[in-house]
Parts: structure tokens; C-alpha cells; sequence
């Protein structure tokens, strides 16, 4: 089996590079090479207007001043430095940071780290569908709280966050707000000024621009002080120490200006393909359920539970497709994924969930395809199932006393 | 995951899907796992003269777990409850060739072997005492 015959659907973890994006990194490659630093030549000239020409078309995208943009390797550095950068500047003033239980492993994992130096943290729940409560989020706030830090969109559910009414509880309470964007940057419309938001994390390659690279939004006014996590020449506006990779920047910047081209059409492409799956999923297949809001979210991701069939089984009955799932047996925890459990999602629907990712380069064939093969697999598990078999006995699969291991 | 073709082979052709009457006396029924844990398997044996001669599965779970009852009740037919009631955890995962982290499956065949056998031997334990 060759990797390459699946179909993609995984959009969520990564998407292919737009080869106009491609084509216009390459000469940074070779003959436009110089160091975007060095001052005192051509070679370096090229290469720091190619970047700054790029910095501004990820400014654009979410109206903010080029000036404010930090290149750095991606969204989970990107991240850490907005996290760790404000906890380590401000730290002997306030103490105290918010954060959702559903957010990315890279924004928990920094926040438990700073508990181990002695912040405090509080992990709000969501609701049901997957958005914060914003009455309980005004309620966390302490007078020693320094920061919010809530994800626009989730990278398993895809559900949007209110990101503007966050943004006002923190400009009203003196708080920084950071909102890690890596999903929905390029995805949704988004406005630091309008939106109130302080600090944002990009990724690139979530938006067909290349790996290796993402940028942190930091505001100027009011200017949010960092401390920097890489030191060195004081690139950067001294955030973030190192050489620009000048090709990364460059596909990076004409990405950004594509997602600004088209992500009116894209969205009402997507759109139309997750309305045609779900309808075509719930006309051919009983107790299925949609994990988070079906309005709030991005169209190009959906995450279905399939009661009484196992995710990772459903994965390799799917073995044509490339699919990522929420069930355990995919992780090597053996847990069943934090985000559905934070949701609510019982762990017997959180083992069956998948996640569907469709993207700039999917087809209306390739939904269709995708449609047929999962209703034909899930039919061929459930057949298979001692849970379906008991469910459709009408037996209550809570009312029996499981032997758990 | 990767899987050994023999995981691919019973996951694709699982050998034995199907239920038998729970209420035979000659049938044994194990269910075990749990849900939430991500496994349930159901392994149902019909009895005759002391040997298998038919045994049956459906299993919920991931490709292991599906692999390792269908290998299970593929071993079981033709064997006395004796010889079945031998079938070891670790023969399936070797056969299998089953990763660490997927061992816990065989451990569930095992598991459900033995529940059915006895389930079968508690229906019909005063027949046994009697052929004693």
C-alpha cells in the first residue's frame, strides 16, 4: 500500500503546498540567497525586501502593522514565546493565566510548565459544543491574572471561538489576551484591532505554505513586552534571535495573500461539501453524532462520532483514505482524545470519533467517494459489533456492568 | 499503525462473524472488555460431546482486537474445552505478530475464551457431574 494512492482528508495536520506559493520560494533557494541581515550589499537587500514584502501580506491578513509580525518556526514556538515570553516579563507582577482544556497539547503542555515554576493556571471547561462559557471566563479573572490564552479554532473539532467578546472581557479587565490562530488564520476573518487581540500564533503550513515556519503577532500599541526565548542577534525587533529563512518567509507571505484572495469562495466551497457529506452520512447511517457546534465552526472540518464502531478499525477498513482519529488506539496513550472528553463525549462515542478534513484541493468527487467508503465500512463494522448487535436487541449498554481493564 | 498481513488478512476476511443462541444449553458465551475502554468482544462456543464445533465472534475494537478473535475462533474448532482452555494470550500475539501497545487484544481473546468455556460448564454442570 503506497501512502501517496490515499485520498488526503486530513487538512487539519497539514495541507500541500500551493505550487504558486512553491514557485516563488525557489529562486530564494539558489541565486537570490544572501542573508536578509547583512547591510552591506545587494544579496542581503533582495532577500530583506522579499521578507518584508512577505511580512506585510501576513500583516493584511488580519489588519495588523507589518512591524508587529515575529517570524518564527512555527505555532507551537510561536506559542511558547507568547506564553512563556509575557509569563517571563511580567511574572513578578501577576501570577495567574487562563486557558481552555481543549487547546492544543503546546499550549497545556507550556502552561503546566509554568506551573512547575510556580504560576497558576486555570483550565476552564467548554460547553457542550465546544465553546468557552464567557460568564465563567469573566468570573476566572483575577485582579492577578495576567493573560488569556483561548484558541480561535480547534484543530480536532474546528469549532470558532467568540473571539471578539473575549477579546472586550480582557481590554475591560487589563488582561493580555493570546489567541492561538494556527487553525483558523487564512480560515475565518480576522482583526487584531477590531477583535482586541494582543498576541496571535501562525502557522504556515496549515494554509498551503511551506513547514518550518509561523509568526507570532505581538501588539505595539499598547507595546506587550516579551522576553525572548531564543537569544542571539536581536532580530526580530529582538523576540526571536536567528536568520529569517528567506525562502520559508517568502512562501509563507504569498500563502497569506492567496488565503486572502480566496478565502470567500474557499469557505463557501468547503461549505457546501460538509453540508453534502453530513446529509449524505446521516441518510445512510443511524447514530451518528457531529462533536461540537455545527454553525461555529470551520466548514473543512468535521469530527463524527460512529456509535458501536471502533475509530482505528474504521481507519483500516478506510485504508484508501488518509484520515486522523479521536479514538485512543491511534495515540500511543490509549486514551481516548482530551478535547472530546472536555466536550462531554463519553468514552465509548470518543473511541469511534473521526476527524474529515477537506481542504483547497478536495473535489466534489472525492466527498462523494468519501461518503460512499465510510457508510460501506461503518455497515460492515457494525455487522461485526457485539454493541450494535445488543443496541438493535434493545439492550442498554449502560445497564450492563462492564469488566473494565 | 502497521500491521502484519495476517492482522490485514483475518481484519479483511474475519473468520466465524456471527452470534449463536445465547439460550442453547449447548452454547458458552463470553463477553468481555468494556466500551470505554475501546474493546468489547463477544466469543460464543456451541458444545458437542466435550468438543467445539462451532464457535463464533463479534468484536468491537481496533484491527487487533478484531484479528485476535477471529484467530481465536478459528484455534477453537475442533478442540475439546480442555485443549481450548490452553490457548495462551501470547500464542495469538506471537501468531499475530502484535505490537506492545496491542498486546492488551490477545490478552482479551484469552480472556473470552475462557468466559465462554465457562459459561458453557456452569450451564451444564449437573450433566457433567453426572458423566463423572
Amino acid at each position: 500500500m503506497t501512502s501517496s494512492k490515499q485520498l488526503y482528508f486530513d487538512y487539519q495536520a497539514t495541507t500541500p503546498m500551493d505550487p504558486r506559493a512553491l514557485a516563488l520560494m525557489l529562486p530564494y533557494f539558489t541565486e537570490k540567497f544572501g542573508n536578509p541581515h547583512s547591510k552591506s550589499h545587494s544579496y542581503g537587500w533582495e532577500s530583506e525586501d522579499a521578507i518584508e514584502a512577505a511580512r506585510a501580506h501576513i500583516a493584511h491578513l488580519i489588519k495588523a502593522d507589518p512591524k508587529e509580525i515575529i517570524f518564527t518556526s512555527g505555532a507551537t514556538e510561536s506559542n511558547n514565546l507568547a506564553i512563556k515570553g509575557i509569563a517571563d516579563f511580567y511574572g513578578d507582577q501577576k501570577r495567574h493565566i487562563i486557558t481552555l482544556s481543549t487547546e492544543h497539547k503546546c499550549v497545556l503542555d507550556t502552561c503546566r510548565h509554568l506551573e512547575q515554576k510556580g504560576f497558576e493556571v486555570t483550565y476552564l471547561p467548554v460547553l457542550q459544543n465546544g465553546i468557552v462559557d464567557l460568564d465563567l471566563l469573566k468570573s476566572s479573572i483575577r485582579a492577578d491574572t495576567m493573560l488569556v490564552s483561548i484558541m480561535a479554532v480547534n484543530n480536532e473539532i474546528g469549532v470558532i471561538q467568540p473571539i471578539a467578546e473575549i477579546g472586550q472581557i480582557c481590554r475591560d479587565r487589563n488582561v493580555f489576551f493570546h489567541t492561538d490562530a494556527a487553525q483558523a488564520f487564512g480560515k475565518i476573518p480576522l482583526d487584531v484591532e477590531s477583535m482586541q487581540i494582543d498576541l496571535m500564533s501562525i502557522s504556515a503550513h496549515k494554509i498551503y505554505g511551506p513547514k518550518g515556519i509561523g509568526a507570532l503577532y505581538v501588539r505595539r500599541k499598547p507595546r506587550i513586552r516579551l522576553n525572548a526565548l531564543i537569544n542571539g542577534g536581536g532580530q526580530e525587533r529582538g523576540m526571536r534571535s536567528g536568520t529569517l529563512p528567506t525562502p520559508l518567509c517568502v512562501g509563507f507571505g504569498e500563502a497569506a495573500r492567496l488565503a486572502a484572495l480566496e478565502i470567500v469562495d474557499e469557505n463557501k466551497r468547503l461549505e457546501s461539501f460538509k453540508n453534502y457529506f453530513w446529509e449524505t452520512l446521516s441518510a445512510g447511517l443511524k447514530d451518528i453524532y457531529l462533536n461540537g457546534d455545527f454553525n461555529n465552526r470551520i466548514p473543512g472540518n468535521l469530527n463524527i462520532s460512529f456509535a458501536y464502531v471502533e475509530g482505528e478499525s474504521l481507519l483500516m477498513g478506510l485504508k484508501d483514505i488518509a484520515l486522523s482519529s479521536g479514538s485512543a488506539c491511534t495515540s500511543s496513550s490509549l486514551e481516548p482524545s482530551y478535547v472530546l472528553r472536555a466536550l462531554g463525549v463519553e468514552e465509548e462515542l470518543a473511541h469511534t470519533s473521526l476527524r474529515f478534513g477537506f481542504g483547497r484541493f478536495t473535489t466534489l468527487e472525492e466527498v462523494e467517494f468519501l461518503a460512499k467508503r465510510v457508510i460501506e465500512v461503518v455497515e460492515k463494522l457494525r455487522e461485526m459489533s457485539p454493541l450494535w448487535e445488543m443496541a438493535q436487541e434493545g439492550i442498554d449498554l449502560k445497564s450492563i456492568e462492564w469488566a473494565g481493564h | 499503525m502497521s500491521y502484519t498481513e495476517r492482522v490485514i488478512d483475518h481484519y479483511e476476511n474475519p473468520r466465524n462473524v456471527g452470534s449463536l443462541d445465547k439460550n442453547d444449553p449447548n452454547v458458552g458465551t463470553g463477553l468481555v472488555g468494556a466500551p470505554s475502554c475501546g474493546d468489547v468482544m463477544k466469543l460464543q462456543i456451541k458444545v458437542n460431546n466435550g468438543v467445539i464445533e462451532e464457535a463464533k465472534f463479534k468484536t468491537f475494537g481496533c484491527g487487533s482486537a478484531i484479528a485476535s478473535s477471529s484467530l481465536a475462533t478459528e484455534w477453537m474448532k475442533g478442540k475439546s474445552l480442555d485443549e481450548a482452555q490452553k490457548i495462551k494470550n501470547i500464542e495469538i500475539a506471537h501468531y499475530l505478530s502484535l505490537p506492545p501497545v496491542k498486546i492488551h487484544c490477545s490478552v482479551l481473546a484469552e480472556d473470552a475464551i475462557k468466559a465462554a468455556i465457562e459459561d458453557y460448564k456452569s450451564k451444564n454442570k449437573g450433566e457433567m457431574a453426572d458423566a463423572a
